[in-house]
């Protein structure tokens, strides 16, 4: 498989003489099968140049994974162009609205409405077909088996685990590691406890043994007090997970919009004496035209 | 005063109390500091609540892996800021009584309190109403002829007397009421109102949305205008055929009269049938 980052910003674009190393673009990660099935993890404005790679592909066959629609996971898939040309054809996969009742194309219509966008969902030429998973949905493209678990964000957010060819990727999405809302003492502390190391417990199995781990880790755990709740990962929790789950590398994404490149810098620098040694678990700050193969 | 009178203050007693889990629930889900636990704590003291929300969990639009037993878990599982969500929908739509009474029909008359909720939920967004307060023209047009239940469930007779009475004459149904019971629906609706705590605007919205005499707040109007227009769109029965003119404070709003304002209103089928989902 040949993953390829194109977005590794959070929240909203960060443009910039700042993070011109890392890149500004929101999520978009490009898997490329060994088949050479192309499978897109969210729709950030990162899939806006991947686009303009795919061109020459086309009439293009793809399938984009949505982790979830909060706007820096979606906001770049009306100006992915092949969605505008015929003979196209683009699966789009993503979890429903339980709360909202709407179906992963209803939830993207809107954002293509009138108001937000010259050319309506209805007008596309390419051949897209959505799909609403359910967790533990799952799916087979080409020789690679893809399949899901809810992470903890504050909407529904798919982690999804790609295998192929022996080899596997995980990316959480947004994820924030779960935490105990009782204190100590109080009724529901035990319960709840041991309700987090359930689901923990069924987060690891799932990862277990990837070789690559791609993890939201917006904070420091220094900042992480301040946003507690908010549905996003720190540095440390995510190495945590990765030794925990035995994966063999871990990629942090996700970087904060006012992230500088020499604040990534030195957040690496620091993750060096967190982490141990860092042959035994290699982690690395994810930039805009990284490319894996593995 | 006659005998239906002295009964009123008693029936209204005996209704169902709005329970004080959905004022807490509102208030925690409406502020963005609330304490999870207090959210937890709230659900778990009303059973009826905590049942419908782990329904939903449970039902197929989740699609989860695990069966979720309890409101922690549902934390745990799907995080704390959709089971808010989920909360406040389930509160809020569960005031609607489900019981038939009278012959009455119990789902039409829910259409008819759903839809002009939603669609006071459009009015007050489209005259820029801010977003905090928007909730309160939704609650108002759920809840506007909440005092019809009140007769269905007590005076099951006299309450058909008064729905083939309006039909018969091509009269308003609050003027059939009046005839048959000497008071309508908006002022045992208010009574009901006030035993609920309501806030006072709320309870103003029950007892004036037929009165269109004087000078109101636009929560009033707004109601008053979304009850029209779900009738006028047959979105579920109210047991009144006859629609009213729209406020003219509304009119001016929108610059236009009844047809171009339900034009302007977007999918209010498609709004009704995502909130239909959590009362069936």
């Amino acid at each position: 498989m040949k993953i390829r980052f194109w977005g590794v910003r959070g929240s909203i674009p960060s443009p910039g003489p700042q993070t011109v190393r890392y890149g500004g673009n929101t999520t978009c990660i490009e898997v490329e099968t060994d088949d050479g099935q192309t499978i897109i993890l969210d729709a950030g404005t990162g899939i806006q140049p991947l686009a303009q790679s795919l061109l020459k592909k086309m009439p293009l066959s793809c399938s984009i994974l949505l982790t979830h629609t909060h706007w820096d996971h979606i906001q770049g898939l009306p100006f992915f162009i092949p969605i505008f040309v015929p003979l196209n054809n683009i699966r789009i996969y993503g979890a429903f609205d339980p709360v909202l009742q709407r179906d992963i194309r209803d939830v993207l219509s809107r954002q293509m409405e009138y108001c937000y966008f010259p050319v309506r969902e209805a007008e596309l030429k390419a051949d897209i077909h959505y799909s609403s998973l359910s967790e533990g949905q799952a799916l087979e493209i080409g020789s690679a088996r893809i399949t899901n678990i809810i992470m903890n964000h504050t909407v529904i957010n798919f982690g999804y685990r790609i295998d192929c060819g022996g080899k596997s990727v995980f990316f959480t999405g947004d994820n924030e590691t779960l935490y105990n809302i009782y204190h100590p003492g109080d009724d529901y502390y035990d319960e709840y406890e041991s309700l987090i190391a359930q689901k923990n417990r069924l987060l690891v199995d799932f990862i277990r043994g990837v070789d690559i781990l791609i993890a939201d880790s917006a904070y420091t755990e220094q900042e992480y007090e301040a946003k507690k709740g908010w549905g996003h990962g720190t540095y440390e929790k995510c190495i945590a997970l990765a030794r925990e789950a035995g994966a063999k590398a871990l990629y942090f994404t996700h970087h904060e919009p006012q992230r500088s490149d020499e604040e990534l810098d030195r957040i690496h620098d620091g993750l060096r004496t967190l982490s141990g040694s860092t042959a035994e678990l290699p982690c690395v700050i994810a930039s805009e035209g990284l490319e894996i193969l593995v | 005063m006659n005998e239906i009178r002295k009964d009123l203050p008693a029936m209204v007693e005996k209704m169902p109390a709005f329970s004080q889990s959905v004022h807490r629930v509102i208030q925690l889900t409406s502020d963005i500091n609330s304490d999870p636990k207090a959210l937890v704590e709230v659900i778990q003291h009303d059973p009826i609540l905590m049942m419908r929300i782990l329904k939903l969990v449970n039902s197929p639009y989740f699609g989860l892996a695990q069966k979720i037993s309890s409101i922690n878990h549902a934390i745990v599982y799907i995080g704390i800021n959709t089971v808010k969500n989920l909360a406040l929908s389930a509160a809020v739509i569960g005031v609607l009584p489900s019981t038939n009474a009278a012959g009455f029909d119990m789902d039409g008359f829910l259409r008819h309190s759903l839809s002009t909720a939603i669609i006071a939920r459009i009015i007050a967004r489209k005259s820029g109403v801010q977003e905090r307060d928007v909730f309160d023209y939704f609650l108002s047009g759920l809840l506007h002829d909440f005092g019809k239940i009140v007769f269905a469930h007590f005076l099951p007779h006299e309450f058909q007397k008064a729905l083939a009475l309006a039909k018969e004459e091509g009269i308003h149904f609050y003027e059939a009421e009046q005839r048959v019971f000497t008071v309508d629906h908006t002022q045992i609706g208010s009574l009901l109102g006030e035993k609920w705590n309501l806030p006072s605007h709320l309870v103003a919205c029950l007892r004036q949305h037929h009165d269109h005499d004087q000078e109101h707040s636009l929560i009033i109007d707004a109601v008053s205008a979304a009850n029209q227009i779900s009738k006028e769109l047959k979105l579920g029965d109210s047991g009144e055929s006859m629609i009213e003119n729209i406020p003219k404070r509304i009119s001016d709003l929108f610059g236009m009269e009844m047809a171009g304002i339900i034009a302007s209103l977007g999918d209010v089928n498609g709004e009704m049938e995502k909130a239909m989902v959590f009362i069936k």
